[in-house]
């Protein structure tokens, strides 16, 4: 059958078309983005670039789509190396670029500019897929994570000291949906992200101790080790005790961002400015829009970085909660195919692996989305095919072709 | 226990999917708060983001002459102003515009003070610039970047010195001032009436102006108008209907001697109208226009023979023998001499009086005289005589109350009272430390003591002689109701009135004072006079008043000429500006030759003159 032919070819077919249909209309934002009044060169013909890119990773994708399984399984070890001694390279040759100026994130090779991170995620699911694919049973105890956490640790303290918070909250993302799939019982999770819990309810000491509380009845209920329960608590209280010194670790832009979170008015001119003028574009938006290249919030550069990290707010400001919705709806089918593609199937480390894709991409939208409106703290993550930048746009069409493969290579067993 | 059996799947698929519809769902949610339930609010902060008021200028309301002819009015011009940017290239701009615009390093720290606390506001540089202004940043445009030059309404004022002190200037509203609340709807950089009737008419002739709504970006570069169905027009300032006389005050601002200094003032008694008013020297209120430059500023206020000041109404003389009249109708009035009375002590250049010698000004004497007789060639001892016989204290109490100590209320700015004392004994101690002695009187009945009087006050006091004793406010417009003075009462009888219009009258015949100014068609009467000055020669005085031969005076004048030596100088150029007035009203032609020294200076006798 024709359907089954194709399904053989490219995987699952609407998401693939549902992931052409938000790139595309990608392109046109980063086309209106550049659209200002008082024209800003740098950003005016980006969209020719994005174009290019897009059919760059296009051809990408249909280079992955050819990759079997068991090369990839293969090739785990090698690219999560390969990933890691680049995020390193980073810290030492890395530049700031764009909008990301401060932080050192990009390698630049000849003409072409690339963020590591971007790919070294990909190469991490892969190789937390490779160990936890092997699982035959639940963990019993969070010592038995022991792996797959240091798995992730590792690039993500690189990323972290590039420094580049967002993107290490993605592969803390990835790393809880790779764990979820691959069988680690939910309340084992929750022991896992208490520390971090703790961490943000230490600044009241009431809220804490009530909190505390909870979790060690959490603990008993849950008949964990008596070893377990204590490490989870001296974590937890750990993370209550450095929440402060670490706050003061942060540099003063991270901190001002996380202010911002709470209240964005407290620096209006200066942190505060994204996130208000961001939430000005897309409130001021409507239910229809201003139409396409007219928002005037971005025509007047009063949006910050309309065309990477921000660009969600000029589909707001441009065509309204109808258009922010249907992205929304857009991202909510892709993700949901990705969760369909990673049930049916049977083998554990193709699983992980497109459930893994699926927390990166899941928080990706999360973070960003949040961010423009004001519900998630500013991090500078782009919006996958949305945002424009060539070699995010690349690894997410590497990603799919992973996704699609294995979707494929499903239909033909 | 299979870890990747199919309901294994299942069951995390279903989770997974219960986790991504709750997060998804709070994002829709959240989204559909801002862009739908709070549309308003965001839509709100969209427009104030990006649009910003600009304020239009108000064109000044015209003023205007007795017959229409314009004084002040508002032309076309130009305002200059900067978008906002860095201080940096605004300061770089700045200083290459500053040869052009006149400004100095100060005033431009001054403007980006203000560029500093209404940052994304374009900086208004000059809300005036001439046209040659213009062309010069025109002609080198790329120089200049980030400027604005728009069309705006500018102040001119064709007649220029001739009307420097009845106008005034204006200038930007000063910071003092923007907090005054009658100010509170002025805007930085603003130009208000600074002096003059500028400032007594800034609510009239001000107007209130318009704004503009401009649309910028983020940096505050301007991008377009907005909406132009929104502006605000400006409301134009009100015009003023003066009192003037203009080709009569550019009539003296032409005959005034030359680099002398002093003032006129023109009266049409009965109303009050002020015909005229010059001050010497004058500056010239266009200069003011667009903002004045520093040097010029500074060349003004340091200049010694202080040309900012109005001197009519703000400078103060002694007003010497001008003040026998004030003596006359205080003795005829409390009975003190008889009009046709020849006082005991004939004038023999002079008089003693206690122990001391009081001299007349002519050292030969004027003998035995009559009031008339004693007005006409101003003969002081006759005037001490007169002191004498009224006495300090009633002299002073009658004399106080004929307006000397206080302001006429003329509707402009910055008048002074004169200084003369209310009585022998309080007001000598409080500013001279004692009390006066007796003979005071003889200095006070001459006009000389502790009397400084402006012109203004001396001319309303004739316009009183020249009328029925009595003088309304002076005044500069002729339905304000800004006048606050009280009319001037003499309260003298029209008998003592006829004896000291007989005097003054005389004063223009032959053996008079002001013989030599008398006219062919007008009757002059007045008064001359010598104020002693401490720093130097003596300042001339003429108050007098003229009209058709055997009529009611038409105008009043008084002149004083600083340092002029004696009266006749002034007499010249008061019986030169009636004459003009009246042959102007009269229709009658202008004359080059006017009083009778002018023509005694030709070698012409003419057969008018009375010998």
């Amino acid at each position: 059958m024709v359907a089954r032919r194709i399904r053989r070819l490219i995987g699952d077919p609407l998401l693939l078309a549902l992931v052409l249909a938000l790139s595309i209309f990608g392109v046109a934002m980063v086309y209106s983005a550049g659209q200002l009044d008082v024209a800003d060169p740098r950003v005016m013909g980006l969209w020719r670039i994005q174009l290019v890119w897009l059919v760059l990773a296009v051809g990408a994708f249909f280079v992955t789509i050819h990759i079997q399984l068991k090369w990839l399984e293969w090739l785990a070890i090698p690219a999560y190396i390969c990933g890691i001694l680049l995020l390193a390279a980073t810290l030492v040759i890395g530049t700031g670029y764009g909008t990301a100026a401060s932080q050192s994130s990009w390698i630049q090779v000849g003409p072409l500019r690339f963020q590591p991170a971007q790919f070294a995620n990909l190469a991490t699911v892969l190789m937390l897929a490779r160990v936890m694919g092997s699982w035959r049973e639940q963990p019993r105890s969070i010592w038995m994570l022991w792996q797959p956490i240091a798995i992730v640790m590792l690039p993500m303290a690189l990323v972290l000291l590039q420094p580049d918070l967002g993107t290490a909250l993605v592969f803390g993302a990835l790393l809880v949906a790779a764990m979820y799939w691959a069988g680690t019982p939910i309340g084992m999770l929750v022991m896992l992200l208490s520390p971090l819990i703790g961490l943000f309810l230490a600044w009241q000491a009431w809220l804490f101790s009530v909190y505390m509380v909870a979790l060690i009845a959490f603990l008993y209920i849950y008949r964990t080790y008596l070893w377990e329960s204590t490490v989870v608590i001296a974590a937890n209280l750990a993370a209550g005790t450095i929440a402060i010194p670490l706050w003061n670790s942060l540099k003063p832009y991270q901190q001002a961002r996380l202010l911002v979170f709470l209240d964005p008015s407290v620096d209006p001119r200066g942190a505060g400015w994204h996130v208000i003028q961001s939430r000005v574009a897309i409130g001021s938006g409507g239910l229809f829009g201003k139409g396409f290249t007219l928002g005037t919030q971005k025509r007047l550069a009063f949006l910050p970085e309309q065309h990477t990290d921000f660009i969600y707010s000029v589909v707001g400001e441009e065509f309204g909660f109808l258009g922010t919705f249907g992205v929304l709806a857009l991202f909510g089918l892709i993700l949901w195919r990705l969760v369909r593609t990673a049930e049916k199937v049977p083998d554990p480390f193709a699983g992980i692996v497109v459930f893994g894709i699926f927390g990166a991409w899941f928080a990706h939208v999360m973070v960003n989305i949040g961010m423009t409106i004001g519900v998630m703290p500013v991090t500078g993550i782009p919006l996958p095919f949305l945002s424009y930048g060539g070699s995010f746009l690349l690894a997410s069409f590497v990603a799919l072709g992973i996704t699609q493969r294995i979707a494929a290579e499903n239909r033909k067993a | 226990m299979q870890l990747f059996h199919l309901h294994a799947r299942r069951r995390r698929s279903a989770g997974a999917t219960i986790i991504l519809t709750l997060a998804l769902g709070w994002l829709a949610f959240s989204l559909f708060q801002t862009q739908v339930l709070k549309n308003t609010t965001f839509a709100l902060q969209s427009d104030a983001n990006r649009l910003r008021p600009v304020p239009v200028p108000a064109p000044r309301g015209a003023m205007l002459d007795r017959n229409g002819e314009i004084i002040a009015e508002s032309v076309p011009g130009y305002t200059l102003s900067l978008l906002p940017g860095p201080v940096d290239s605004l300061r770089a701009t700045l200083g290459r515009l500053a040869p052009i615009l006149g400004l100095d390093s100060a005033r431009i720290e001054i403007l980006l003070a203000r560029q500093r606390r209404s940052p994304h506001q374009p900086l208004l540089v000059s809300p005036d610039l001439s046209f040659t202004q213009i062309s010069a940043v025109e002609e080198q445009r790329p120089r200049f970047p980030g400027i604005l030059i728009e069309p705006g309404p500018r102040r001119s004022y064709p007649a220029g010195p001739a009307v420097a002190h009845i106008v005034g200037y204006i200038s930007e509203i000063s910071e003092r001032e923007l907090e005054l609340p009658e100010f509170e709807d002025y805007e930085q950089g603003q130009y208000v009436g600074k002096a003059g009737l500028e400032r007594q008419y800034e609510f009239v002739v001000g107007g209130h102006p318009g704004v503009r709504y401009v649309e910028v970006d983020a940096l505050g570069r301007l991008v377009a108008d907005f909406a132009p169905e929104q502006q605000i027009q400006p409301t134009p300032g009100s015009p003023l209907r003066l009192t003037i006389d203009l080709p009569l005050q550019e009539f003296l601002h032409e005959v005034f001697p030359d680099s002398m200094r002093g003032a006129v003032v023109a009266l049409e008694p009965w109303t009050g109208h002020v015909l005229a008013m010059y001050s010497a020297p004058a500056f010239d209120p266009n200069e003011f226009v667009g903002g004045i430059s520093a040097d010029l500023w500074r060349e003004l206020t340091q200049d010694p023979t202080r040309p900012l000041l109005p001197r009519a109404i703000a400078g103060r003389y002694p007003p010497g023998s001008t003040y026998k009249l004030a003596t006359a109708a205080v003795g005829l009035e409390l009975g003190a001499i008889d009009p046709e009375e020849f006082l005991p002590i004939p004038c023999r250049g002079g008089m003693a009086y206690g122990n001391r010698f009081f001299r007349c000004w002519n050292a030969s004497g004027h003998g035995s005289v009559t009031l008339v007789d004693a007005i006409a060639r101003s003969c002081n001892v006759f005037f001490y005589q007169v002191g004498i016989r009224i006495g300090l204290e009633r002299f002073l109490d009658a004399t106080s109350r004929l307006g000397f100590t206080e302001r006429t209320g003329i509707d402009l700015p910055d008048e002074v009272a004169g200084i003369y004392p209310s009585d022998a004994g309080e007001w000598y101690r409080r500013r001279w430390g004692w009390a006066a002695t007796p003979t005071e009187v003889l200095s006070l009945a001459i006009g000389q003591g502790a009397n400084d009087q402006t012109v203004l006050r001396m001319a309303q006091f004739f316009a009183a002689l020249a009328a029925d004793g009595t003088a309304p406010t002076p005044r500069l417009t002729v339905d304000s109701p800004l006048i606050a003075g009280e009319p001037l009462d003499l309260h003298v009888s029209a008998e003592t009135l006829g004896w000291l219009r007989e005097g003054l009258r005389r004063t223009a015949l032959p053996g008079g004072t002001a013989h030599l100014a008398s006219l062919e068609h007008w009757e002059l009467a007045g008064k001359t006079g010598t104020a002693q000055n401490p720093h130097g020669p003596s300042h001339g005085w003429f108050v007098g008043m003229a009209g058709p031969w055997g009529e009611d005076p038409e105008v009043v004048v008084a002149a004083i000429i600083e340092a002029g030596e004696s009266g006749s100088n002034a007499a010249q150029l008061a019986a030169k500006a009636a004459d003009f007035y009246l042959r102007t009203k009269h229709d009658i032609p202008t004359d080059s030759l006017q009083t009778l020294r002018e023509h005694i200076d030709r070698n012409i006798w003419p057969s008018w003159a009375q010998w």
